[in-house]
């Protein structure tokens, strides 16, 4: 476990109401220095809320938090010192030019001239923008928007960047770069904390932690939770099965003794099983319902399948609680 | 320690670029008030003249043409038509083609060489009430002369020699021309105007495309924030003050009365206000159409209550101790008080007070309003 100081954020026991809904409820969490740190959930699951809390623009109801070692309650503006934003929407102005933007949030922070002018260039190095600056930003496409708004971000040398959705409404491509502009930074020891719909950005986090309807129900890298018992319980493993009659054979593969779930995944099936039943016998089950496997191999379960597993037995466990 | 205006001059500088790149909203928000200057100030005409009159002289002789004559000598009448019927009489004012009918009796001739009563018939349209009002008065006035004339002419000739004898004067406009009224009343319209709405829209611009969001999680301090913005539109305020006056002055040749400077001083606090009301709005506001809607709610009251066009004397009590609340009436007893009556410093320093007060108050309220709805929202 690390210790405080080598913490980008630690929060212990925040919570958040709004008159009597409940939006954060007791969640716990620490980031570490450097980390990149994957926040999950689905929408209104208090996302937006916590990092919100984090950045000193809404109160503690309960709990304590400190980022890089600031408490958020008592010293908000020396936290906000510290941090980048960038929200999903990028907010540029777009009737200004990328070097007007860049030299205006450089301004607000305080940067004297000949420093906004070195850290202009860096930026500008680092991702490009060059060409660009006497652009208005609102004829930038949302990839180079998504650029200049994280160059806004962290020209005063943030240590830790919050990014809401950075990739919601990007293409394939600008998505890919943004990220391995992200693991430069993070190399370089910024610590960035990510809202993302996305699964395979979350795969690439080196700590994920999912939060539903206000609780945080996972909280690790993305290893340790692909091992959570709850996830893979003892004495099975999961295989994908690929062929070309995934519907017939996810009907035929559920009715298997030993198979305890099965999900279409695009051209194949992913199922859970008991660790007795072998890769052979499922393969000649199938054949003798005439379903032709193409191929059948052994699976680590995807952050997907953690969510969905842990979600479920997280409401399962709800309405139990209630009933 | 922490500069509670951290942020300003980058906040300042960043608007005054958007200014300059939307053009189009400066030059329109310039732009549509000379154009309801020069409506008002050529277009309306709030003295009644030339009434259209309608004419039923069932009598037709001397007395009666003389009777007619002085009401058309009057200004207030036209005489429109002569009619021969009672049914004439009331087509033409049901109609609207006459808004005065007058009905000379048959005997309206032999009543007066009797000395006896006689009666004359004025119809008067209530639909317009400055209009009913004018015709009444003149009406009663040139009757009331006639009878004075008739009863003392024939023991005084002569210079007149009423008991008593009223000499009205009109000071500060005496010919009573609507552009000297409306004008300098319009100048605080105009302002409230232009600087509320862009204020509004400036911040609630922001809010739409989350850069407010944006700025809020940096050390910006909302008082830095807050006046960045509003300054650039305090100058762009004070600069249609100044085209109104001049326009007012040498196009519309209102006399100015007392001192311009203490003019524009005076307009301060009253910009002041109008800027915090542009806040106000801009905290509850989440587009652009929604502020839209809520500046002109706040115009309203200030076109109407403020005595701009309807004197408050005659307002019923409510809406008399409202207009106490509306800014405009302050702004324009300054603006009428410098222009029309000449008034200086210590006439008007309440005046200055009370706007200043207001936009205070107003201020606080929306900052406090702003931290509360749109910060922690």
């Amino acid at each position: 476990m690390a210790t405080s100081d080598q913490l980008a954020i630690n929060a212990q026991h925040l919570v958040r109401r709004f008159g009597t809904f409940t939006a954060v409820d007791d969640l716990s969490f620490r980031v570490e220095k450097g980390e990149i740190f994957g926040f999950l959930g689905p929408n209104g699951s208090g996302k937006t809320t916590v990092i919100k809390m984090l950045t000193g623009l809404l109160p503690l109801t309960a709990g304590e938090a400190t980022v890089y070692g600031i408490d958020v309650r008592t010293d908000p503006e020396g936290v906000r010192e510290n941090i980048g934003y960038m929200s999903q929407n990028f907010s540029l102005y777009g009737d200004l030019t990328v070097a007007e933007n860049l030299r205006f949030y450089g301004r607000i922070y305080g940067l004297s001239p000949e420093r906004l002018r070195q850290r202009m260039d860096d930026i500008v190095q680092l991702n490009g923008l060059g060409p660009y600056l006497n652009r208005l930003s609102a004829q930038l496409s949302g990839g180079w928007k998504q650029r200049l708004a994280l160059g806004c971000a962290m020209l005063h040398e943030p240590k830790l960047i919050f990014l809401d959705e950075p990739t919601a409404g990007i293409d394939p491509v600008a998505r890919r770069q943004l990220w391995d502009l992200l693991f430069e930074l993070s190399a370089h020891g910024i610590t960035f904390f990510v809202t993302t719909h996305y699964m395979d950005e979350a795969e690439r986090c080196s700590h994920v932690a999912y939060i539903y309807f206000g609780k945080l129900i996972a909280d690790g890298t993305p290893e340790t939770l692909r091992q959570l018992p709850d996830v893979q319980p003892p004495g099975t493993y999961r295989v994908e099965i690929t062929t070309p009659h995934v519907t017939r054979a996810l009907r035929i593969a559920r009715t298997i003794p030993g198979v305890r779930s099965a999900t279409i995944f695009g051209q194949s099936i992913h199922a859970l099983i008991d660790d007795h039943v072998d890769l052979e016998h499922l393969r000649k089950e199938l054949l003798e319902h005439e379903i032709v496997v193409a191929e059948i191999r052994p699976l680590a379960p995807s952050l997907e399948d953690v969510f969905v597993e842990l979600t479920s037995k997280h409401q399962a466990f709800e309405e139990a609680s209630r009933g | 320690m922490v500069n509670p205006f951290r942020g300003f001059g980058a906040v300042f500088y960043k608007e005054t670029l958007h200014v300059r790149r939307d053009f189009a909203t400066l030059f329109f928000s310039l732009i549509i008030p000379i154009l309801q200057m020069f409506l008002l100030g050529y277009g309306i005409d709030t003295n009644v003249r030339q009434i259209n009159t309608v004419v039923y002289n069932a009598d037709g002789r001397e007395q009666s043409r003389e009777l007619l004559d002085r009401l058309r000598n009057s200004d207030t009448f036209h005489l429109y038509r002569y009619v021969h019927s009672d049914k004439e009489l009331n087509d033409l004012i049901i109609s609207g083609k006459c808004r005065v009918g007058i009905k000379i009796p048959v005997d309206y001739s032999d009543k007066l060489l009797h000395q006896m009563s006689a009666q004359v018939l004025v119809l008067i349209d209530g639909s317009d009430s400055s209009v009913a009002g004018q015709a009444i008065n003149v009406t009663t006035a040139i009757g009331l002369d006639e009878s004075l004339r008739r009863v003392l002419g024939n023991n005084i000739e002569g210079n007149s020699a009423f008991a008593v004898d009223m000499r009205p004067k009109i000071l500060f406009n005496p010919d009573s021309r609507s552009p000297n009224f409306f004008l300098p009343g319009l100048t605080a319209v105009l302002l409230l105007n232009v600087t509320t709405f862009l204020t509004a829209f400036s911040i609630v611009r922001e809010k739409e495309r989350g850069t407010l969001e944006q700025l809020f999680v940096t050390p910006v301090r909302p008082m830095g924030l807050l006046l960045g913005k509003l300054l650039p539109y305090l100058g762009i305020g004070f600069f249609e003050l100044c085209m109104i006056v001049t326009a007012m002055r040498f196009i519309f040749s209102v006399p100015i009365h007392g001192s311009v400077l203490l003019l524009a001083f005076l307009s301060l606090p009253y910009i002041f206000v109008s800027l915090s009301l542009g806040i106000l709005i801009s905290s509850k506001a989440t587009s652009q159409a929604s502020a839209m809607q809520l500046a002109f709610l706040t115009i309203l009251p200030s076109i109407f209550f403020s005595g701009y066009i309807f004197p408050r004397e005659t307002m019923p009590k409510f809406f008399y101790v409202l207009s106490y609340f509306v800014p405009a009436t302050y702004f324009i007893n300054i603006t009428r008080g410098i222009i029309l009556r000449g008034a200086g410093w210590s006439h008007l320093w309440l005046d200055a007070l009370a706007l200043f007060t207001m936009g205070s108050l107003l201020l606080v309220i929306a900052a406090r309003r702003f931290h509360n709805k749109v910060i922690m929202a």
